[in-house]
C-alpha cells in the first residue's frame, strides 16, 4: 500500500510543479508585451501623467517578481484582480461563468462517457465488419470537423428546420432542472459528438491491442462466447487506458467548450476568454487560461491516479 | 405512391437479386437489408425520408467511382513500387487523395478559377444566388465562391506553415536530443512536458491577445504548441536508430553529427514522420480555423473559411446552408489527410486486426 500511496503523491507533486511553471509562464508572458500593460491599454494616444496615474494603480512601478508572487497569492484564494476594461472584480466576471461552464463539461461528460464505452466495445466486438468500417469512417468524419461545424448543423437541423430546442442558450437563475436541459442539449450534444468519436476509437484500439495476448487464446480455446471473451477478460485490462482516454477527452471538453460556448452563446468562461483576448482585457485572460491549465493539469491527474489504481501489478508490489 | 418510390424500390430489388445472383454475399445483405430499413424508413418518414436516403447513397457511389478512378489514374502514370503500393491501397485513402489533389490546384489556382477578387464587392449584402454568383454574396456583398476559392489558398496555406514551423522545430529538438542526449536532452523533455500540459487553444489565447491577431503571430504560436509533440516521436524513432549498428560504424568512421542525423537516421525514420506531419496537419488546421472562427486568424478582408463561416452565421437562422460550406470545406480537408494517414500508418506499422 506503501509504494502506491507514494506514486500517488509523486504524482500530485509533480502537477502542483508543473501548474507552478504554467503560472508563471502566464504571468510573464504578458511582460513580453512591447511596452507595458499600461501603454497596451491607453492606446497611442496616452499623456505621461495618465501612464504613471494608470501604472500606480495596477501597482506596475513594483518590480515583476514581487507582482507574480501578489498575483499569485490571490490566485490561490481565487482573488485575480480587477478587469482593466470594466473596473469589476475578475472573479465576479468569471465566477458564475465558470460554473456554467462545470455544468454543460458536465452535461456532456455524462452522456458520452457510457455511450462511447459501450459503442467502443460493440465496435471491437464487431472488429472488420461492415458495421465496424461504417463507424470508422463516421467517428473519424466527426473528429475532423470543426466544433462550429458541427454546431451550426445542429442548430439548422434541430432549431431552424424543427424548432425541437433552442439555438441560443440563454440562462436564467430562476429556471427548473429540466428547463436546464433543454436549454443546454444543443452545446452538450456538440460536445458529446466530437468526444465520443475520440474515446470510442480509443476504447477499441485499447481492447484489440489486447486481443493477441495468450489468455484471450486460452478464453477462445475453451470455448467462451466472443462477447463474453470481450467483456470479461479484456475489458478488465484494458480499464487503464479507457480511464485515460476518459480524463484526457474530459480535459478536453473544458477546453473545447470555447468554440462551442462562442457558437451557442452560452455563458461561460470560454466566451469571456474569448471577449477579453479581443478586448486584451489582461487579468481576465490570465485568470481564465490558469482556470482552465488547472482543469487540464488535474484531469491529467486523475487519469494518472487512475491507471495506478487499475494496474494489478502496482497495487500489490512483489 | 410517387414515380420516385417505384423507381427507387424497383432499383434495390433488381441490385439486390443481381447481387445474389452473383454471389456477392456482402453487397447483397447491404442492399436487401437496406430495402427493408426503406419499407420502415418510407412508411415513418414519407418520401423525403427516401429521397434523402437515395441522395446519400448516390453521393457515396460517386465519391467511390471518383475515388476508384483517381487510383487507377495515379497508378496508371506512376511506375515501379510505387504503382504497386498505390493498387493496394484502400478507397478511403484514394478518395482523400483525390480532395487533397483538388483543394492544392483551388489553392495554387485561385486567382484564374475564382470569378471574381476576394474583396470585390459586386452585389447587395446577402443576395441569393443567380448566374453571376454561384453560392449568393455574403454579408458584405462579397462573391461567396470566390472568396471559397480563394480560401483555399490563405487557411490551408497558413496551416502548412504553421505545420512546418512545427515540424521544423520539433524534428530538428528531437534529433539532436537523440543524437547528444544528456542536459540537452532532459531539458527539452521538460520544456515539453510544460507546453503539452497547456490546452492548445488556451496557449494560443493567451499569446493571441498579448501579441495581437496577426499572421507570424499565429504561425509562431502554433509552431511553440505542436513542436513538443514533434519533438516526442522524433526522439521517439530516432531513439530507435540511433542504437543500431550501422550508426554505431558510422560514428566509429568519425562522420559528425550532421552527416549522421541526415544520412543515416532521416532515410529510416521517414515513414512515422511524414505520417506524423499529416496528423499534425490536421490539428493544426481545426486550431487554425477555430481561432479564425473567433475572429482572432486571418483577418479581413484576406478571405478564410473559419472567419467566413462566423460573419454570415445569420443566415443559418433563416435555413440556409451557406454559410456551412467553409466548415465543411474544412472538414472534408482534415477527413482527406486523415484517410491518407491511416492508410500510410498502415503500410508502415504492418497492423493487421
Amino acid at each position: 500500500m506503501g509504494t502506491l500511496l507514494f506514486l500517488i503523491a509523486k504524482r500530485l507533486f509533480l502537477g502542483l510543479l508543473t501548474l507552478l511553471v504554467i503560472s508563471v509562464i502566464i504571468f510573464f508572458m504578458v511582460e513580453l508585451l512591447p511596452g507595458d500593460i499600461a501603454e497596451a491599454v491607453l492606446g497611442m494616444g496616452a499623456t505621461e501623467e495618465n501612464l504613471a496615474a494608470l501604472r500606480k494603480q495596477m501597482g506596475l512601478d513594483q518590480p515583476a517578481p514581487v507582482r507574480y508572487l501578489n498575483w499569485l497569492s490571490g490566485a490561490v484564494v481565487g482573488d485575480f484582480g480587477t478587469s482593466l476594461i470594466s473596473g469589476e472584480r475578475v472573479t465576479t466576471i468569471i465566477g458564475q461563468r465558470f460554473m456554467n461552464t462545470l455544468f454543460l463539461a458536465a452535461y456532456a461528460a455524462v452522456i458520452a462517457v457510457p455511450f462511447a464505452i459501450t459503442l467502443g466495445v460493440i465496435v471491437a466486438l464487431l472488429r472488420n465488419t461492415l458495421f465496424d468500417r461504417v463507424a470508422n469512417v463516421v467517428t473519424l468524419t466527426s473528429i475532423s470537423s470543426p466544433e462550429f461545424f458541427l454546431g451550426y448543423i445542429l442548430i439548422l437541423y434541430f432549431s431552424v428546420q424543427t424548432g425541437m430546442f433552442p439555438a441560443i442558450s440563454s440562462l436564467n437563475a430562476d429556471m427548473t432542472f429540466l428547463e436546464l436541459l433543454h436549454r443546454t442539449f444543443l452545446p452538450a450534444l456538440t460536445l458529446v459528438l466530437v468526444v465520443t468519436a475520440h474515446m470510442m476509437r480509443m476504447t477499441r484500439a485499447a481492447i484489440i491491442n489486447l486481443l493477441a495476448s495468450p489468455y484471450i487464446e486460452m478464453a477462445r480455446l475453451k470455448g467462451m462466447p466472443p462477447w463474453k471473451v470481450i467483456v470479461k477478460h479484456a475489458l478488465p485490462n484494458a480499464w487503464a487506458p479507457i480511464i485515460n482516454v476518459v480524463a484526457l477527452n474530459l480535459a478536453y471538453l473544458i477546453t473545447g467548450v470555447v468554440l462551442v460556448e462562442v457558437v451557442f452563446v452560452y455563458p461561460g468562461i470560454g466566451q469571456s476568454l474569448v471577449d477579453a483576448v479581443s478586448k486584451r482585457d489582461f487579468p481576465v485572460v490570465q485568470a481564465c487560461c490558469l482556470i482552465f491549465a488547472a482543469t487540464f493539469i488535474l484531469l491529467n491527474i486523475a487519469a494518472d491516479v487512475g491507471a495506478i489504481l487499475t494496474n494489478p501489478r502496482l497495487r500489490h508490489p512483489k | 405512391m410517387s414515380e420516385f418510390v417505384i423507381i427507387y424500390f424497383a432499383l434495390l430489388v433488381i441490385a439486390s437479386c443481381g447481387a445474389a445472383y452473383y454471389g456477392q454475399r456482402p453487397a447483397f445483405l447491404t442492399l436487401f437489408s437496406l430495402t427493408l430499413v426503406s419499407f420502415v424508413l418510407g412508411i415513418v418518414g414519407g418520401v423525403s425520408a427516401l429521397q434523402f436516403v437515395a441522395i446519400a447513397a448516390g453521393l457515396l457511389a460517386f465519391a467511390a467511382g471518383i475515388s476508384y478512378s483517381f487510383r487507377e489514374f495515379l497508378v496508371a502514370i506512376t511506375k515501379g513500387n510505387l504503382s504497386k503500393e498505390l493498387k493496394t491501397a484502400p478507397l478511403t485513402a484514394a478518395f482523400g487523395m483525390f480532395v487533397i489533389f483538388t483543394y492544392a490546384i483551388a489553392g495554387i489556382f485561385a486567382p484564374f478559377i475564382a470569378p471574381y477578387g476576394e474583396a470585390e464587392v459586386i452585389a447587395a449584402a446577402f443576395a441569393p444566388a443567380d448566374e453571376n454568383m454561384l453560392l449568393g454574396a455574403d454579408q458584405l456583398g462579397r462573391d461567396m465562391f470566390s472568396r471559397l476559392i480563394y480560401g483555399a489558398r490563405n487557411t490551408v496555406g497558413l496551416a502548412l506553415v504553421a505545420t512546418s514551423a512545427a515540424f521544423f522545430m520539433g524534428a530538428t529538438a528531437g534529433l539532436l536530443a537523440a543524437t547528444k542526449g544528456g542536459w540537452f536532452d532532459q531539458f527539452m523533455g521538460r520544456f515539453a512536458d510544460v507546453v503539452m500540459s497547456i490546452p492548445s487553444l488556451i496557449f494560443a489565447l493567451l499569446m493571441l491577445s498579448i501579441f495581437g491577431p496577426e499572421i507570424h503571430v499565429i504561425i509562431i504560436a502554433v509552431a511553440i504548441i505542436y513542436a513538443p509533440r514533434v519533438f516526442r516521436l522524433t526522439r521517439a524513432v530516432a531513439g530507435n536508430v540511433v542504437v543500431m549498428d550501422y550508426i554505431e560504424a558510422a560514428k566509429l568512421r568519425g562522420e559528425g553529427t550532421g552527416y549522421l542525423i541526415r544520412r543515416e537516421i532521416l532515410p529510416n525514420a521517414t515513414a512515422p514522420l511524414v505520417a506524423e506531419f499529416g496528423l499534425e496537419f490536421c490539428f493544426v488546421f481545426l486550431l487554425v480555423a477555430g481561432l479564425s472562427f473567433l475572429g482572432l486568424g486571418i483577418q479581413p478582408p484576406t478571405a478564410d473559411w473559419g472567419s467566413m463561416v462566423r460573419e454570415n452565421a445569420t443566415l443559418i437562422s433563416f435555413g440556409v446552408v451557406t454559410p456551412l460550406i467553409p466548415a465543411a470545406a474544412i472538414a472534408l480537408l482534415t477527413v482527406a489527410v486523415n484517410f491518407v494517414v491511416d492508410w500510410m500508418l498502415f503500410r508502415s506499422s504492418g497492423l493487421k486486426e
